[in-house]
């Protein structure tokens, strides 16, 4: 005898509500491709362009109670699908970035800061930290921004306006940047 | 003996999530099983974060089921347990010990069918019952004293 999907569903649901789920996850389309996004109790925590293994990757990370429980995500889904529709210019969403060493947690308070539809540059966030030589950290540390597109490393470009790096692709970069006509203006400096 | 990762829960709750289902509604009934199942994965999600090696995790959660369904049975109906027809011809040794274990106290009982019907390490009949590894030996050890004088003359 095989399980209901209502079962199945109605087990994943009431373990998240019991609190017994370190990371709820689902996996949900976009223009981009599938991504993953992963809930902690205390906020979003993850966003990857690469949904496969995913419930090892974040067992890695978050702890073995992991689990699929789509109506966790549903509003990081809904506004997802806003913001593709080009009706959402910022995310009303609270990140769970606590695990992050201090560091990178400090870099990505700051690029949140930066609005939908400007660029800025890794030396600008850089000096917005007041660490105006660590240009280079401050790239190491979008490199492994845990939540792209909501915490906008795609807004961050190098000093010659050069798109650099993404972890979902350049083409997907060039895709967010376009989407928001960001490409328009010169980057901050 | 290599001890295995354990895996994330999903991937677990995945491997074992209908074989948990198909013996609940053997033992209580499609209806009952519904809340028994999802007791049965609720413990196992309590248990999991202390989970030391992945050896046994099918025996363990199966084993869960049957003191879920123990527990849902006796709610059901407090008169005598009805023979199970269907798993007869293939009585595993757990089947046994609960024929045999069946007058002693619930956790020693448990724990005597965990550690001798499942083979199950202390470490994890404990993490099944709720109670620590020494709890469990011990649980073990004086359902198995109660046994040898319930046969002597």
């Amino acid at each position: 005898m095989t399980l209901t999907p209502e079962l199945d569903l109605r087990f994943r649901e009431a373990a998240a509500a019991a609190g017994l789920v370190d990371v709820a996850y689902d996996v949900t389309d976009s223009p981009i491709g599938d991504l993953l996004v992963a809930a902690t109790e205390r906020g979003l925590c993850n966003i990857s362009f690469d949904p496969d293994d995913a419930a090892d990757r974040l067992a890695r990370v978050f702890g073995r109670g992991v689990l699929r429980v789509p109506s966790r995500l549903d509003t990081v889904r809904r506004q997802l699908d806003e913001y593709f529709e080009g009706r959402r210019e910022a995310f009303e969403l609270e990140p769970d970035i606590s695990l992050l060493p201090p560091f990178q947690q400090l870099v990505l308070h700051e690029l949140a800061q930066v609005p939908y539809g400007r660029l800025t540059t890794y030396g600008a966030l850089a000096r917005r930290i007041g660490r105006p030589r660590a240009a280079r950290a401050v790239g190491g540390a979008l490199n492994r921004n845990p939540i792209p597109i909501v915490l906008p490393c795609h807004r961050v470009v190098g000093a010659s306006g050069s798109l650099t790096g993404y972890a979902g692709g350049l083409h997907v970069k060039q895709r967010l940047l376009e989407l928001e006509h960001a490409l328009l203006t010169p980057p901050d400096s | 003996m290599q001890a295995v990762a354990v895996p994330p829960f999903e991937r677990f709750y995945e491997e074992h999530r209908d074989a948990v289902f198909g013996l609940l509604v053997k033992r209580v009934g499609r209806q009952a099983a519904e809340d028994a199942f999802q007791e049965t994965f609720f413990r196992a999600l309590r248990a999991y974060p202390n989970l030391r090696h992945a050896d046994h995790l099918r025996a363990w959660v199966l084993t869960i089921a049957e003191r879920v369904s123990i527990d849902a049975f006796r709610r059901l109906r407090p008169a005598p347990e009805v023979p199970d027809l269907e798993s007869v011809d293939e009585r595993p040794a757990y089947q046994e010990l609960l024929d045999l274990t069946s007058d002693l106290p619930p956790k020693e009982r448990a724990a005597v069918i965990l550690r001798y019907g499942y083979d199950l390490p202390y470490d994890l009949i404990g993490s099944a019952l709720g109670s620590s590894t020494e709890a469990a030996r011990q649980a073990a050890s004086s359902g198995v004293r109660r046994l040898r004088q319930k046969e002597l003359p």
